[in-house]
């Protein structure tokens, strides 16, 4: 099993949708958050090009963050979602410093934070909050080992690509082109 | 009667109560929660409690459910899948709604205006003492000047509450804004044209369709959930989507075309479209030989109006209107002409949609699948009451025979009959002002100051300390959506259907459901017979009843839909008609040549702005609703304030850095009260500047909003009336930058 995020740019309108469902969904502090909009513009008037995107943490395979952490707080769960375990977490941060896509912070009770693919969701079968809630239809969550999981489906005729690739991260999260 | 009627600041009160949240926790915080949850829910146990509910921080009002734990506190709002209108899937701001509900800002109280040895302020009184006060005025003003002196403007679901009680008080001035300042015109452009209006949501086939056009209307940006859903499942089947804005909007980075037109120049452009699809014989011939009237006039009409033509004015090139107006053939009758939403713009926008609504009928596309579809809806009738009194006369009577295809009343005609001048036939002194921040929603500021000053009642009835609110008499705090029932909604769709909306908790503060204080001050009014119920779920109850369902059913699955075989369109069998003049679609309108109007619309070339300045455009962000969310925390947490779209070559000529703060100055010398942040960008125009409406507010009692962003509506001050419906053009108002010595109001 490998859990995974498809995300179609040619859809998203970069409502924020997924970013107040999620921080309802977590109870992220108003202020923070696990998931955010990144728009970017190239071109010169009038020949532009704009591309919208929802980010949030990419559930590496070689992920730095639990390399990294001192205590075992960050760490694999099942499907390869990375997690952290807040009382084993000491806060000190190596691991928001190691991350190459900036998803972790620190919360104000002490330990870090970032997306969990909404594991307690996943495991009664429903998908994560920012999925479940986008009026564009432009995410897919699902399993990549099973062909006919929405993520697979998405990804199998269209262009994609991940964030960072340099990094050396192998990334999760696909972005539809 | 008053001389002057200062603006009181709520929050600057100092009354006990007004001021704190004591005790109250804002949602469940930190991490806690969620592992509680996730191990009762591993457990197999379900803490969550869901009620039914329609969103009201939109007009779009999803259906969705109120989710509710075991100590009684909302933990989230989630769509219901059965809902037409969002299929499972709120907006940012429908989930957001919570926040709503637990912005500490509410109004709490209700107040009274007060005359006080530092001058006027208010007080906080009983519900008891409002309403006697608020009755009481009611009926003195009744005395001196007739019950129809007594106005209700409204936006939303308090509106048929309060409708109900003035309608039973013998007024019909009610009255919403989002008629003459924002959809009214489109109304009237579809009425000539096709008979029938556009209507709320609206009948566009969009998930169907192969190409859409949009003109000035940015889905999207505007977060109409249904429209905006639809426009993604076109993308996702391969439609052409073809965006006309000054500005590179996101519907615009969706499209294979994006027209950078000229603000204030898209009849030319719609004209020339219209030459290109009949003299290149690209139009509809079956649909508008077996549907149409006026062809050949209007042919003759556009005859001029060549791309060439249209090139000068628009600056677009003629290749490129030819190409666009060919795909939209191409695409025929799979093909939407979106007639807009907001489209108060020039004072000739009925005349515009009149365009919009003819190039739709060219292209066969009212009542065909990929353009529009014939409506259903499910009739609710009325809970029987006795029949209202027969007002002497109503705001039709205020125009003096002007703006003849109004269908709906106009505010800023209403505002203008409240404001003293030996003009006015029919006079109005007394408002009732539900769910509608006037002051952030109105052009012309002195106007509204005058009409203010004026009253000699303002009642305001609201859950947040609008602006409105600091130039009431008297302050209603209402409760939120989330704890008070509403009327049934049965808006129009593919299908017809109901939906619910129940409390999930009680009222928090002091605040009332609209029902419930119209109901009270119905019955202080003498009016009780109007209001034979206790609770409104007996109204619910009965009117489900009559259609088959019962509200115990309808706590259960909050959305119910009822078969309708009446086909969506005229390939399916549904044979139009047409209720104009002569039943047929009226490209040609005898209508409006009677009235004395253009019968073809015309172009007219309107001001540009003079040197040094650039067309103020304002629009929407998806996070926020007018200027009602601004102070909303979750959704202040997406979006704190506006920001100030710049051309780069505009920015070097005045030196201005992305991030800084400037104020905006217009034609007239009104500066905004705040800063706005510039954001330098290519997606627009070196001829326009660009901000979202709803920013700037004044009031502190907003704690989160006050003082963040620029208010557009202030800058409105020049307004183009529009001749045939009374509406606000608003959109030739011309602004420049002062830059020196900005402070911000608030840290960024």
């Amino acid at each position: 099993m490998r859990y995974a995020m498809a995300i179609d740019t040619r859809k998203c309108v970069g409502c924020s949708d997924c970013v107040v469902a999620c921080q309802v969904e977590n109870n992220v502090p108003i202020g923070y958050c696990r998931d955010w909009v990144v728009e970017s513009t190239s071109g010169t008037y009038p020949v532009l090009q704009t591309e919208i995107r929802s980010e949030r943490c990419n559930h590496c395979d070689n992920s730095p963050c639990v390399r990294c952490c001192p205590t075992g707080a960050s760490h694999f769960e099942q499907g390869g979602i990375v997690t952290v375990t807040h009382h084993k977490c000491i806060g000190c941060g190596a691991c928001i410093q190691s991350c190459p896509y900036d998803a972790r912070y620190s919360h104000p009770d002490g330990y870090v934070d970032k997306c969990t693919f909404c594991l307690h969701r996943v495991v009664e079968g429903l998908k994560p909050a920012c999925v479940s809630v986008c009026p564009t239809k432009c995410m897919y969550f699902g399993d990549l080992e099973d062909p006919n999981s929405d993520v697979s489906v998405a990804i199998r005729h269209r262009n994609y690509k991940t964030l960072a690739p340099e990094a050396g991260t192998k990334p999760q999260i696909f972005y539809l082109l | 009667m008053k001389t002057r009627r200062d603006f009181i600041k709520i929050s600057a009160l100092g009354l006990g109560g007004v001021a704190a949240v004591a005790g109250m926790s804002k949602m469940m915080t930190g991490q806690k929660v969620v592992d509680e949850f996730l191990k009762l829910s591993q457990e197999g146990k379900s803490f969550l409690k869901r009620y039914p509910t329609y969103c009201e921080v939109c007009f779009w009002k999803c259906a969705g459910w109120t989710y509710v734990d075991d100590a009684g506190k909302i933990v989230k709002i989630i769509g219901n899948d059965d809902d037409p209108h969002c299929n499972g899937r709120l907006c940012p701001r429908g989930t957001g709604g919570i926040g709503m509900y637990y912005d500490e800002d509410r109004l709490k109280k209700p107040l009274i205006r007060v005359e006080g040895s530092e001058g006027q302020t208010f007080k906080e009184a009983s519900w008891d003492e409002a309403l006697d006060y608020v009755a009481k005025k009611m009926k003195e003003i009744a005395q001196k000047h007739g019950p129809e002196s007594i106005a209700l403007f409204n936006h939303g679901s308090p509106g048929h509450h309060f409708g109900h009680l003035l309608k039973a008080f013998g007024s019909s001035n009610i009255v919403a804004p989002s008629y003459a300042q924002c959809r009214g015109p489109r109304e009237v452009g579809f009425e000539m044209t096709f008979g029938v209006g556009v209507g709320a949501p609206e009948p566009t086939d969009i998930r169907d369709t192969r190409c859409l056009v949009l003109i000035g209307s940015h889905i999207g940006e505007n977060m109409h959930n249904g429209q905006v859903q639809e426009m993604s499942d076109a993308i996702d089947r391969g439609a052409t989507i073809i965006t006309v804005d000054p500005r590179f909007s996101t519907a615009a980075s969706k499209s294979k075309f994006w027209l950078p037109i000229k603000p204030a120049t898209d009849m030319a452009l719609l004209l020339a479209w219209m030459h290109v699809l009949i003299y290149e014989n690209l139009y509809d011939r079956d649909y508008i030989s077996k549907y149409a009237d006026g062809f050949d006039e209007l042919k003759e009409h556009v005859r001029p109006f060549t791309p060439e033509w249209a090139y000068g004015i628009t600056t677009l090139s003629p290749d490129l209107i030819r190409q666009t107006a060919r795909e939209m053939a191409a695409a025929s009758p799979s093909v939407i002409i979106h007639p807009g939403r907001h489209v108060t713009w020039y004072g000739d926008d009925s005349q515009r949609s009149r365009a919009i609504a003819i190039l739709n009928a060219l292209l066969g596309s009212w009542g065909r699948r990929g353009g529009f579809y014939f409506k259903r809806a499910q009739n609710v009738p009325e809970y029987p009451t006795e029949e209202y009194p027969k007002p002497a006369w109503s705001w039709k009577d205020t125009h003096n025979g002007k703006y003849p295809l109004a269908r709906l009343s106009v505010a800023n005609l209403l505002i203008d009959a409240t404001i003293p001048s030996p003009d006015n036939t029919h006079e109005i002194y007394g408002w009732i002002v539900a769910g509608t921040n006037l002051p952030l929603t109105m052009p012309d500021k002195q106007k509204l100051k005058k009409a203010f000053e004026a009253l000699e009642l303002l009642v305001v009835v609201d859950t947040m300390p609008m602006e409105i609110t600091g130039y009431a008499d008297v302050v209603l705090p209402e409760s939120t959506y989330l704890e008070r029932y509403d009327d049934l909604r049965n808006e129009t769709h593919r299908e017809a259907f109901v939906a619910l909306r129940a409390p999930a908790v009680e009222p928090m503060y002091e605040s009332k459901p609209a029902w419930w204080i119209a109901r009270e001050l119905g019955i202080k009014l003498g009016l009780g017979r109007y209001f034979p119920w206790k609770d409104y779920s007996e109204v619910l109850d009965w009117q489900l009843k009559q259609i088959g369902s019962s509200l115990e059913e309808m706590m259960e699955i909050g959305v119910k839909k009822f078969p309708n075989p009446a086909p969506l369109y005229i390939e399916d069998g549904h044979e139009p008609t047409f209720p104009t003049p002569t039943g047929k679609i009226e490209l040609y309108s005898h209508e409006l040549e009677h009235y004395g109007f253009d019968p073809l619309p015309v172009y007219t070339a309107h001001p540009e702005p003079p040197e040094g300045f650039y067309r103020l455009i304002y629009g929407r962000a998806p996070m926020h609703t007018f200027s009602r969310t601004a102070n909303n925390p979750n959704l202040v947490d997406l979006m704190k304030e506006n920001a100030l779209w710049v051309n780069p070559r505009v920015a070097s000529l005045w030196n201005l850095k992305n991030g800084q703060y400037v104020k905006l100055k217009n034609q007239d010398g009104v500066e905004t009260r705040f800063a706005t942040k510039v954001r330098i960008t290519e997606r627009i125009r070196w001829d326009s500047v660009y901000i979202v409406h709803g920013f700037g507010h004044h009031e502190k009692g907003l704690t989160r909003a006050y003082g963040r962003g620029a208010s557009d509506s202030e800058l409105i001050t020049n307004v183009q009336i529009d001749p045939l419906m009374g509406g606000t053009g608003m959109r030739g108002n011309f602004v420049t930058f002062v830059i020196d010595n900005i402070k911000t109001e608030v840290e960024s």
